[in-house]
């Protein structure tokens, strides 16, 4: 074995084989947390939704928020990581599992959203008896759960081969890893079969991605209400989705490489790479967000105006600009030069900021439309209650363990892929880059 | 088949809320209580909106206080999206609720551009005798779902039987909401909107008449008069 494997045995194998103090104390948090959400959750099903801030007009708030918030998250993974699978990205190979793992686990966070906001809990599964099939809610049922199916599999695939290298490790936990590794031995014929499976599921996961988030945005984009019924919406949330994944993508390496010590694997390029990404994608949101004002404000409907008022100069406006600052301002301005954007710090600060921006964004869709009904009536500004904020915590603290557990079950950072990177990749891209040149760069 | 709807004439109406207090009564629609109500979570199947408007012959702008039941749409904003098939409009153009199938999701009631519906924030109580008064033809809804104003239909499934026992079609006057059966000042006016010869008919051709946010394509089957202007 040459000695650089033996070093890639070590570091990335090593939280799967040691649980630290650290581990302890995030899942005493997350425990806490967990517990606190617990509570709040109970009291909510013994009371109603009356322990909710939610008013009459605001029937939605922090509920629908986070769901459209997580599911935006989950674009983290499958998507940026098939993307960057099918454009030969060879830096992906570090990254791509940490993503994945992402999608997989928010998107139960965001269909708990879902469940936290019904009145009748209890009636959940009516949609699958009694399913409306014109209902833009019942859209999002079918696209989220057919998202999770594939991105299971799209992160489950990859994961073989490690398995299998855990399995002949890790006689003791045998029991888990052997029936999950299917039977891998690496040879040929598996290797082809395992490339071909990746590839298809990269190609089939990008379009069923896209949907998700059209789909979330046509629950609201469907109704005549003002700032909701806008044709603008669609590719608008797919933008906040993948701009607000890869903040999640830059945030979960940053721990990762932290944590785990594996700078010599998530380096500096990996986040000045992922860097230019979010900055492609403030540009692009911020491109959106100025059509779709603007648009507003020059048709200046009476209707229309009163929500758009309620953003930039009535209740919401503090939110509102913050949220431009938060998404546009600080990114750019961190993320522009090459001379911020190479330190890792720059880009993970630049992470955070989005990650608080779209939330805002997020509430600022749901919350001020429905403020302002067409008709005016008397309303309560919709403040929301600590049950619905304890529940966003405990939500977070438990994705945030369940991540940590990943990470001590399969390794983070895909060891298989970084393998090949090195053993095959280098020679593939020197072969590419002479396809490019003329007379295959043989030259004069 | 009758197309059944309502005429506000607003010039008319005197704010006096009667209509509001007799859908309450008439529907087993729960007291909210002064906390609820600051909340913004008192139920009212019919509510008073205000409205800017002017009165007629002036330009003096005037805040005009609007009584607000359910449009019942004649192509509803709220109906489609359930995603359980809990609202529909039948056949005679009532949009109707169905409580035991409400998952309490309030897709309906953010898609409603009128806000008319209303949702059970908890479990609804009348305090001491009053729950012994509840209205045996309405029931009362649980906790977690969303009603919503039904133009009385429970009265009209009453006249219906009434008439066939008596051996006798329908008339116009035997099947009106309480709401409009209680209006002091007759400004309320119910019927089938689809007979010529009937009041709301007539009354819907007044050049008085206009509907709410008609420019939404919403069709809506309550016909508002007035000589002023009015805005929403």
């Amino acid at each position: 074995m040459p000695d650089h494997e033996r070093h890639d045995d070590e570091r990335l194998f090593a939280p799967v084989m040691r649980v630290g103090r650290g581990f302890w104390m995030l899942a005493a948090c997350a425990g806490v947390l967990g517990f606190l959400g617990l509570v709040a959750w109970l009291v909510q099903l013994r009371r109603g939704l009356s322990v909710t801030g939610l008013n009459v007009p605001v029937y939605w708030g922090l509920y629908i928020t986070h769901f459209v918030f997580f599911i935006g998250i989950s674009h983290a993974g499958t998507l940026i990581s098939a993307i960057l699978r099918l454009s030969n990205a060879e830096w992906r190979r570090p990254i791509t599992r940490a993503a994945e793992v992402i999608t997989v686990l928010v998107l139960f966070f965001g269909m708990g959203c879902i469940l936290l906001d019904l009145g009748r809990p209890d009636r959940a599964l009516f949609v699958l008896r009694h399913a409306n099939l014109r209902s833009p809610l019942l859209w999002d049922v079918i696209a989220v759960t057919t998202y999770l199916t594939a991105s299971t599999i799209y992160l489950y695939l990859p994961l073989i081969p490690d398995i299998a290298l855990l399995r002949d490790r890790l006689p003791q936990r045998r029991w888990l890893y052997r029936p999950l590794s299917l039977g891998w031995a690496g040879t040929p014929r598996q290797q082809r079969i395992l490339h071909r499976a990746i590839s298809v599921m990269a190609v089939l996961v990008i379009p069923i991605a896209v949907s998700v988030h059209t789909v979330v945005s046509w629950v609201f984009a469907m109704t005549v209400q003002p700032m909701w019924h806008s044709t603008i919406f669609g590719p608008y949330f797919v933008v906040g989705a993948i701009f607000s994944g890869i903040a999640a993508i830059i945030l979960a390496t940053a721990i990762v490489r932290r944590a785990y010590r594996l700078e010599a694997y998530l380096k500096p390029v990996h986040f000045d790479n992922l860097g230019i990404l979010l900055l492609v994608m403030a540009c692009l949101w911020f491109y959106f967000t100025f059509a779709e004002l603007l648009t507003t404000y020059y048709g200046a409907e009476p209707s229309h105006m009163a929500v758009f008022l309620s953003k930039t100069e009535g209740r919401f406006a503090p939110s509102f600009w913050t949220m431009i600052v938060a998404c546009f301002v600080v990114p750019v301005a961190l993320l522009a030069r090459r001379r911020t954007r190479a330190t890792v710090w720059a880009t993970v600060v630049a992470a955070l900021s989005v990650e608080i921006g779209m939330w805002l964004e997020r509430f600022l869709i749901v919350v001020p439309s429905l403020s302002v009904p067409r008709l005016p009536m008397e309303a309560a500004p919709y403040a929301p209650s600590w049950v619905e904020w304890s529940l966003f915590a405990a939500f977070v603290g438990v994705f945030v363990l369940l991540y940590a557990v990943f990470t001590k079950l399969f390794p983070i950072v895909s060891i298989w892929e970084v393998r090949e990177g090195r053993d095959r990749s280098i020679a593939d891209v020197a072969r590419r880059v002479e396809s490019y040149l003329p007379d295959g760069g043989a030259g004069p | 088949m009758a197309r059944w709807g309502m005429v506000i004439d607003l010039d008319r109406c005197t704010a006096c809320q009667a209509c509001v207090v007799a859908c309450q009564v008439e529907n087993n629609v729960p007291p909210a209580g002064s906390v609820d109500a600051a909340r913004g979570r008192a139920i009212s199947w019919l509510r008073l909106v205000p409205l800017d408007g002017r009165e007629a012959h002036g330009t003096r702008p005037a805040l005009r206080l609007v009584p607000l039941p359910c449009q019942h749409c004649d192509l509803p904003p709220c109906t489609p999206v359930c995603p359980v098939y809990a609202t529909q409009k039948d056949e005679e153009g009532f949009v109707a609720q169905i409580y035991p199938r409400c998952i309490g999701c309030r897709y309906c009631t953010t898609a409603c551009p009128y806000t008319v519906r209303d949702f059970n924030w908890r479990r609804p109580e009348w305090p001491a005798p009053m729950e012994q008064s509840l209205s045996p033809d309405v029931s009362v809804r649980p906790r977690g779902v969303v009603e919503k104003c039904t133009f009385c239909h429970h009265r009209l499934q009453l006249a219906r039987d009434q008439a066939r026992a008596e051996g006798r079609p329908l008339r116009e006057q035997d099947y009106v909401p309480a709401c409009v059966q209680t209006c002091p000042a007759n400004a309320m006016a119910f019927g089938d909107l689809d007979d010529p010869r009937s009041t709301v008919a007539r009354l819907s051709r007044s050049p008085r008449a206009f509907r709410l946010l008609e420019e939404l394509g919403t069709g809506p089957k309550v016909v508002y008069l007035s000589k002023g202007e009015w805005g929403a």
